[in-house]
């Protein structure tokens, strides 16, 4: 029982950091930018797809993995600079419907290029066998991707909190017009920060490849748990980011392995309860 | 104002008289839209009136068309399908309204989805509703004795309840009631301050627009003769919620428009190319770049007076 509990706590685990690097660009965009990205999840699907081709082009995972956050990293800054920029000083409405419509664009477009079909992706080499850990058999691609989350996070906080561009980043989620004020070119770090964001979840995508296979709505789907995850993290929080998708990748294991009944509203009452006892989530700063 | 009445009375005319003109096909499109307008104008009165974007509409739609469901196998009356849809769906929007006033902004966008999407859930995996099929075979009612199983007839019910409605919800608008969650939109605080009890009012508002919702999930039961999970699920309230915005918030009417739009869009591209998808989306972004304020808005020449 205690390896098929450790085994559980590892498939959390591993979603939770796909979660993770969703949700990091979700929350620097909604704390920078104040747009709710509900095409989010399109960056994540295309991610996986660019994977897709990349690996059958080139026959490497690791290629595929360096290049495929770049491409969707490039489509963003399009998405940015060309649809986004215009609606900055108009309500949030006009962002939901615009991003909305972006998702079925970008579905129907994927639907169009790679047809309907679920592809697999195959894992690395590397990692295509499976560990024995405390007694429990893991694929070892899931172990893969835990460290190369952590890695990730350790990565990501370095760069926010360490660096010059860091410090910028920050000081735009605090305040952007405060930060234009004071002589930076807030305009082209928010196509920076949108571009990463998408980057990081097109990154996502292409490591969710091997585990949940490829498939047009996966865009949508991935978008409500993304979602949930940066209102319980707080949102414009990196900390809370990543606080929030380990909570929600457990909450979503566990649920499905304890409470098959209920599985489907188990993160669905964490967030509703989280929210109720702390409306601005675990790591945000106060309501205004 | 003479202008817009004849207006109103022409489109009401119209309305009344298109299955005499068309097809079973149109006229279901027209009852279709019908339905979704008035669940998407009771979205609006929330929207653009208390300026509470609720991203959980759904839940209020789906409730109504359960309570509709299981009430009209027993007894297929009006009270089984008006009266108890509504009160459900207005005791619904009491609890969940309770919760999730007390926060505002994206936080109470996410709290009304996960509302909804509990009730989803529970609609989805419990065998006495039907588990992910639902509830089929839904009688509709006889009205006042009258069996309105006729298309014709069945017509002429929807329009008389949906007109009632949007009367209803236009009303509650216009009332000083609606002036007062105007204030609350513009500036909360200071309604606070002045000494109105703006939780109790946002609650009240969360409520009729609720109870409307219901209704317009019970006639779309009794529309189709059953009933979904998918009802609940959150894309229904995306849809409402891009209706309220493609006719243009704060409008109530315009809702009509969105919906009309939206659906027409999907079924008329849907049926000439399977690119419906990207044609619907890509009018989705062509429509905030280049038409802000809506269809409304567009109609009156210029953006829209509220954002």
């Amino acid at each position: 029982m205690p390896a098929d509990l450790f085994a559980q706590a590892l498939n959390g685990l591993s979603y939770g950091v796909l979660l993770f690097l969703l949700s990091v660009g979700l929350t620097l965009i909604f704390g920078m930018l104040d747009v709710v990205n509900l095409a989010h999840g399109s960056f994540y699907m295309l991610g996986a797809y660019a994977g897709l081709t990349l690996i059958a082009a080139t026959g490497s995972f690791w290629l595929a993995l360096a290049a495929a956050p770049i491409v969707v990293g490039l489509v963003g800054a399009l998405i940015e600079r060309s649809c986004l920029r215009p609606l900055y000083r108009r309500g949030p409405l006009d962002q939901v419907l615009l991003t909305f419509g972006l998702i079925y664009v970008f579905e129907d477009l994927v639907k169009w290029m790679w047809g309907g079909r679920i592809r697999s992706i195959p894992p690395p080499e590397i990692f295509s066998g499976s560990v024995n850990l405390l007694g429990a058999t893991i694929p070892s691609y899931r172990v893969f991707v835990i460290v190369f989350g952590f890695v990730m996070a350790l990565a990501l906080w370095l760069v926010i909190e360490r660096t010059r561009v860091g410090a910028i980043i920050r000081a735009g989620v605090f305040d952007a017009e405060m930060s234009a004020g004071m002589g930076i070119n807030v305009s082209r770090v928010f196509t920076m920060v949108f571009a990463f964001g998408a980057a990081l979840a097109g990154m996502s995508g292409v490591i969710a490849g091997p585990i949940q296979s490829a498939y047009p709505p996966m865009g949508a789907s991935i978008l409500i748990p993304g979602l949930i995850v940066v209102a319980v993290g707080g949102l414009g929080s990196l900390k809370g980011s990543l606080a929030g998708s380990l909570l929600i990748g457990q909450a979503e294991t566990f649920g499905k392995a304890w409470l098959p009944g209920a599985s489907m509203m188990i993160i669905y009452a964490v967030m509703a309860l989280i929210l109720l006892v702390r409306p601005q989530g675990l790591f945000g700063r106060a309501l205004r | 104002m003479r202008g817009r009445a004849a207006g109103l009375a022409l489109v009401v005319a119209a309305v009344a008289g298109f299955p005499l003109l068309a097809g079973t096909y149109p006229v279901k499109l027209l009852q279709e839209i019908l339905i979704f307008g008035i669940f998407a104008m009771s979205l609006d009165l929330l929207m653009g009136y208390a300026g509470m974007v609720s991203f959980g509409h759904s839940a209020f739609f789906g409730i109504g068309a359960y309570a509709a469901a299981l009430a009209l196998v027993k007894w297929p009356g009006l009270t089984a399908a008006l009266l108890v849809p509504a009160a459900a769906a207005a005791l619904g929007a009491l609890v969940i309204g309770f919760f999730c006033i007390r926060v505002s902004g994206v936080y109470f966008i996410m709290l009304t989805l996960a509302f909804s999407q509990m009730f989803y859930a529970v609609a989805f995996q419990n065998a006495f509703v039907g588990a992910e099929d639902g509830i089929t075979g839904v009688p509709r009612p006889a009205v006042l004795g009258l069996d309105i199983g006729s298309p014709a007839r069945f017509h002429g019910y929807l329009m008389v309840i949906i007109g009632l409605a949007a009367l209803f919800v236009w009303r509650v608008a216009r009332s000083p009631f609606g002036h007062v969650l105007r204030g609350i939109h513009e500036n909360e605080p200071r309604m606070q301050a002045v000494g109105y009890p703006v939780h109790r009012y946002k609650l009240l508002a969360f409520m009729v627009a609720g109870t409307v919702a219901g209704l317009a999930g019970s006639l779309y039961t009794q529309f189709q003769g059953s009933v979904s999970p998918d009802a609940f699920f959150w894309t229904t309230a995306g849809e409402a919620l891009l209706m309220v915005i493609i006719g243009g918030t704060g409008t109530l009417g315009g809702a009509f428009l969105g919906a009309a739009a939206f659906i027409l869009l999907q079924s008329l591209v849907s049926s000439y190319t399977e690119r419906w998808m990207l044609i619907l989306g890509l009018t989705f972004v062509l429509l905030v770049l280049f038409a802000p304020g809506g269809i409304v808005g567009a109609l009156r020449g210029r953006v829209g007076l509220r954002a």
